[in-house]
């Protein structure tokens, strides 16, 4: 059993010479069967086993991942939150993972270092500025926190960033979300998975789901896995960039497209950034991680692909917007680049939903943005397996949107154009 | 960056091109189907291949001409190019 953690478990840690810890979740070998199972051990699959133990009492579940958990686009993002979208649908689905954000780390025992640093998003034109404007005004009607800042007042707030009018591009404002900030990635999956494992969820690595299985109704009976077949009569599938080759082992085709996308980090120096700054126009976005390193996104590339890696020129694209916003940064030399697969919609919006197949139930399509929703989405996608039918707040974000026209157009409020 | 063979100029780097998604996608005869599901299907779903992938690129910094390119998406390489309509 692992043991909580506390102020005085910390202090005798160190006082031990951190030689005390103990492993912070079990791992598991597949069972025969399943109450339940969860293909991908990201942090939305990992919470969603989380949330099944806890709020559903559904305990026998098991969380399959082919890697290591946390591997994928959870260990890879730039752990951007917010929560200022434009749609009713949308700012309530995000605003509902900021609150459980607000008190995750008490929730899990563990800290996930969520930090409200404060989110803000540059114009830099009349568009932009006519955009920013309708999204706060918005998200007020939403209940969602929004703020206009003029130029001098986004650099009062962020003062490494330049509002010269002589840039190319200059900064005619912003929109700051205050609420919105970052938080620890990977601890976001480790923190789950401990506390899922501590409820007797078992976690699963080097498990990948080769095959969906389905009994003579058409209905989910098991999965067929790197580790044997394992029976099951609930699956849900949180795969991310891999949710549609998961969901074709049972014939059902998404409205998915996978891209690579990018994100780097500089060599680690002094705290000089004291919140998240994001550019639509000129597609930038930078924060800085506790360690020192900055944390800089790019875009994705222009084609589809599995390969988690990108094109260099992605990544110039981005740094030329960082060193005109940010001169200060120019002479920081960029240490590690990377990238992961993510899962794109039409619409730019996610499905969190029951599929046309009995007891197959998928959360995908959070694209370039999951992170963000990570407790929503493991919440909703537990709720909605656990009542097979969807809680009020995702029940607009279905497949079958797409072919009844009701979609929720959230491209241009991705806050950069991925 | 990926170097793409357009069939009328030759090989050019991914730059000079722009992506036109996937190939062969056939658009329902407009008057004589107007099922829902296949304007969706049209419209909205894409293979998303893991593996070859037949999918349309642009020279648009060139001879500005549609073609089609077989790509490995589990590795990025490029096996060959041809013209629209051929295959
Ligand atoms: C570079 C980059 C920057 C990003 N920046 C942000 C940001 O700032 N803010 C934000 O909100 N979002 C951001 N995102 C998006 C965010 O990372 C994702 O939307 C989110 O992490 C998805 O969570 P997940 O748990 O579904 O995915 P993942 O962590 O990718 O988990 C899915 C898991 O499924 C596993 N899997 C796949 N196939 C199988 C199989 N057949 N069997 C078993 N397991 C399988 C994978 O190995 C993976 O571990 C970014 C993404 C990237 C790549
Ligand atoms: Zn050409």
């Amino acid at each position: 059993m692992t043991s909580r953690f506390s102020g005085w478990s910390l202090l005798l840690g160190g006082l031990s010479g951190q030689r005390r810890w103990r492993e912070q979740w079990r791992a598991a070998a597949p069972k025969r069967g399943y109450d339940a199972i969860i293909v991908g051990g990201g942090g939305h699959g990992l919470g969603a086993a989380y949330y099944l133990a806890k709020q559903h009492g559904i305990r026998d579940v098991a969380v399959l991942e082919k890697g290591w958990i946390g591997g994928g686009n959870t260990g890879r993002n730039t752990t951007i939150i917010r929560s200022n979208y434009l749609f009713a649908e949308s700012s309530a689905l995000y605003d509902h993972a900021i609150r459980l954000w607000e008190t995750l780390s008490q929730e899990l025992n563990y800290n996930v270092m969520y930090s409200p640093r404060g989110v803000l998003m540059l114009a830099h034109n009349v568009h932009d500025v006519q955009v920013a404007q309708r999204h706060i005004h918005a998200n007020h009607a939403n209940g969602v926190d929004n703020e206009w800042l003029s130029p001098r007042q986004a650099q009062e707030f962020c003062p490494p960033l330049n509002i010269s009018g002589s840039l190319r591009y200059p900064v005619l404002g912003g929109a700051l979300q205050r609420r919105g900030g970052t938080a620890r990635h990977d601890a976001v999956a480790w923190g789950y998975a401990r506390a899922a494992s501590a409820l007797g969820v078992d976690i699963i690595e080097n498990c990948e789901v080769t095959g969906l299985q389905r009994d003579a109704n058409g209905a989910i009976c098991g999965v067929a896995t790197t580790r044997g077949t394992i029976e099951c009569g609930r699956v849900g599938v949180s795969a991310a960039g891999h949710s549609s080759v998961v969901l074709q082992m049972a014939d059902v085709r998404l409205p998915l497209e996978s891209f690579p996308l990018q994100a780097l980090v500089s060599e680690p120096v002094k705290p000089i950034m004291p919140c998240v700054v994001m550019s639509n126009t000129i597609h930038a976005y930078v924060s800085q991680s506790d360690k020192g390193e900055l944390v800089i996104g790019a875009s994705t590339d222009a084609y589809t692909s599995y390969t988690q890696r990108g094109a260099l020129h992605v990544n110039l694209h981005t740094l030329e917007a960082i060193c005109e916003l940010f001169p200060a940064f120019r002479r920081l030399r960029m240490l590690r680049n990377w990238g992961g697969i993510v899962d794109v919609t039409p619409d730019r919006s996610p499905i969190i939903a029951k599929t046309p197949v009995p007891g197959l139930y998928v959360n995908c399509g959070w694209g370039t943005g999951g992170f963000k929703a990570t407790p929503g989405a493991g919440h909703l996608l537990a709720w909605t397996m656990a009542h097979d039918a969807p809680h009020t707040l995702n029940a607009a974000f279905t497949i079958e949107r797409f072919r009844d026209g009701t979609l929720i157009d959230e491209a241009a409020a991705a806050a950069v154009n991925h | 960056m990926l170097v793409i063979p357009c069939p009328y100029c030759g090989p050019r780097p991914e730059l000079e091109f722009s992506y036109g998604g996937q190939a062969h996608v056939l658009r329902p005869a407009a008057a004589t189907n107007p099922d829902p599901a296949g304007w969706n299907a049209f419209q909205y779903e894409r293979a998303n291949t893991r593996g070859l992938h037949a999918e349309r690129w642009r020279h648009v910094h060139g001879c500005a001409r549609f073609f089609n390119v077989i790509r490995d998406t589990t590795t990025d390489e490029v096996l060959r190019s041809y013209r629209s309509g051929e295959k």
